[in-house]
């Protein structure tokens, strides 16, 4: 890992990504199809990449439903998916 | 630029401005740089990680563009004061505003408001536009921008409007393979939106340098996407151009149909809004007094007519006449030309009302399917008996999509404006007596 990369952890995996990579971007690029579950268990990635659909809500640091669009990839930082059976 | 990296912890902190500008994309950005250098005390507020907005959305500042660049430096040079990542979620009109910042909720008072909100895309619902892989144009663009990886994947870039080309370009260049682009508008339509073109260059429509960026794939007018399949994710999409259909295997669908005006703020200050656009005088003073209004959420007309927008608003908005400075109120008139004609070359056919299946999601954020709603109703109908619009996303896309689908149209705003977990914080909304311009309305 260099200066310019940061390492989050997605579903478990430790996963290292350019710094300022915005997390929904990261998360496609690993692989998440299902970024949150909708209310009839569909999966769900995201549409707008603005932060006014809500489908690429993710749980970080714990925090449920955050908008993965509106969030950059921060060093240490702990992200569930649907796909991990997480959000 | 002057970031204000803390807000304050309590709700009840007030922070005291001459003028607010919400919204950091060019708008903004314009009218807070000639707030400031007009020796306004300036507040720009946005809730990206970078000013920008969506046109200069960037990573690194190398990245930009040189008019993006000089903008944001002219910002930093100007003395407004720039808070990130922070969402307006409530305001009243005599300039109270409600900002939400992470879990913290603050107060901003300002002499005169300027809403530089922007647009967000019209999605249309299809089959299979739910499954993953399947996105909105400007959606693909800004997740290419935040770091999407498309290399060697199979991308279709569809549905209307001016950003096809350039998105389907930097598909193409970040080395995606391109199997589609679909413009649904007819060849006969777009043939009059070029020869208005040359009255109007900008970067944003200049078909022919973005078209040699994917030059094997064929640009196809009067096309569009009938459906999405897959199995938990876009693996197929079929086509039409009316009379015939084919099918491409795909993993990156981009598709959407133009931008809608954000006027959520707006509408909850009182604003007067005529066919979703915030009406303005050639000042860009809304109804209301002191809340003026620039950029997308008086019209869609894309960057320069958002920057000349925002710069008159700016000047305004710190007290100084515009009309000095002819080349701006020019540009306005003739901006606003544009916008027109960018609704009529576009203007969206008939077939796209008929492509959800009685089972295909038009909620996205409740799974109400089609077959709920009854085009009868109204919007508020549709929220009480479906909820359809009453989740996270509070109709931003089902909103313009029930208005295309059945012509309702957008129901009441209410604060706070945004998520859930937004209303979760305290003091999202403002508490008055007085109650809102918009829930009096009712
Ligand atoms: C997803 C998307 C991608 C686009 N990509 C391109 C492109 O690549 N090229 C191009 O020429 N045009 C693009 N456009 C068109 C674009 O709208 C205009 O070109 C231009 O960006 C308009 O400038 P603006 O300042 O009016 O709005 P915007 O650039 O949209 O800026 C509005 C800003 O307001 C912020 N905002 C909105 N509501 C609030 C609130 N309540 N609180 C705080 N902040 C708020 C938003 O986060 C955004 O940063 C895109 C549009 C969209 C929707
Ligand atoms: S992708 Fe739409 S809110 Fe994040």
């Amino acid at each position: 890992m260099t200066n310019a990369e940061v390492e989050i952890v997605v579903d478990g995996r430790r996963v290292v990504v350019p710094a300022g990579t915005i997390l929904a971007a990261a998360l496609a690029n690993e692989g998440v199809q299902a970024f949150r579950t909708s209310v009839t268990g569909q999966p769900r990635a995201p549409i707008c990449g603005m932060g006014s659909c809500f489908e690429c809500r993710v749980t970080v640091d714990g925090r449920p439903h955050q908008r993965s669009c509106l969030v950059p990839c921060e060093h240490g930082m702990v992200v569930d998916t649907a796909s991990g059976g997480g959000a | 630029m002057t970031l204000v990296e803390k807000a304050p912890s309590s709700a009840t902190d007030v922070v005291e401005c001459d003028v607010a500008v919400v919204g950091g994309g060019p708008a903004g950005i314009a009218a807070a740089a000639r707030a400031a250098e007009s020796g306004a005390g300036t507040l720009l507020i946005d809730q990206g990680v970078h000013p920008g907005g969506q046109v200069w959305r960037h990573r690194n500042e190398a990245d930009l563009p040189h008019v993006a660049r000089r903008w944001i430096e002219r910002l930093g040079r100007s003395g407004a004061r720039v808070m990130t990542q922070s969402a307006v979620t409530d305001a009243t009109p005599d300039g109270l505003l409600r900002v939400v910042r992470g879990r913290a909720g603050m107060s901003v008072r300002a002499g005169t408001v300027v809403i530089a909100t922007g647009a967000r895309e019209l999605f249309i619902p299809y089959p299979g536009w739910t499954l993953p892989g399947a996105m909105g144009i400007g959606g693909g663009q800004a997740m290419l921008k935040g770091g999407l990886d498309v290399r060697g994947r199979r991308a279709v870039v569809a549905g209307s409007g001016p950003l096809i080309l350039p998105v389907a370009a930097a598909m193409a260049r970040s080395g995606a393979l391109l199997q589609g682009v679909l413009e649904q508008a007819s060849v006969g339509r777009l043939a009059s939106f070029g020869t208005s073109l040359l009255r109007h260059p900008s970067k944003l429509i200049d078909g022919a340098r973005y078209r040699s960026a994917f030059a094997c794939t064929a640009y196809r007018t009067g096309s569009w996407i009938v459906r999405a399949e897959g199995d938990g994710r876009v693996e197929r999409v079929v086509m039409t151009d009316g009379k015939r259909s084919w099918s491409r295997e795909c993993d990156l669908l981009c598709c959407s149909y133009g931008l809608v005006p954000n006027v959520d703020l707006a509408s909850l200050l009182g604003c007067v809004i005529d066919d979703g656009r915030v009406v303005v005088d050639d000042w860009q003073r809304t109804s209301v007094a002191r809340i003026l209004a620039a950029g997308e959420p008086t019209g869609i007309g894309g960057e320069l007519a958002a920057l000349t927008e925002g710069q008159i608003a700016g000047l305004v908005a710190a007290g100084r006449n515009p009309a000095g400075e002819a080349a701006l109120t020019r540009g306005r008139s003739s901006w606003l030309r544009f916008s027109g004609q960018l609704a009529t070359s576009f203007a969206l056919r008939d077939e796209l009302r008929h492509l959800a299946q009685a089972d295909t999601i038009v909620c996205r954020c409740e799974d109400v399917p089609r077959s709920r709603l009854d085009p009868s109703w109204t919007a508020r109908q549709a929220k009480l008996y479906t909820r359809t619009g009453m989740g996270p996303c509070q109709g931003a896309v089902c909103g313009a999509a029930c208005h295309f689908l059945f012509g309702w149209p957008a129901d009441r705003v209410r604060p706070p404006l945004g998520a859930p977990e937004v209303a979760a914080v305290a003091g999202s909304a403002i508490a008055t007596d007085a109650g809102h311009p918009s829930e009096s309305r009712a």
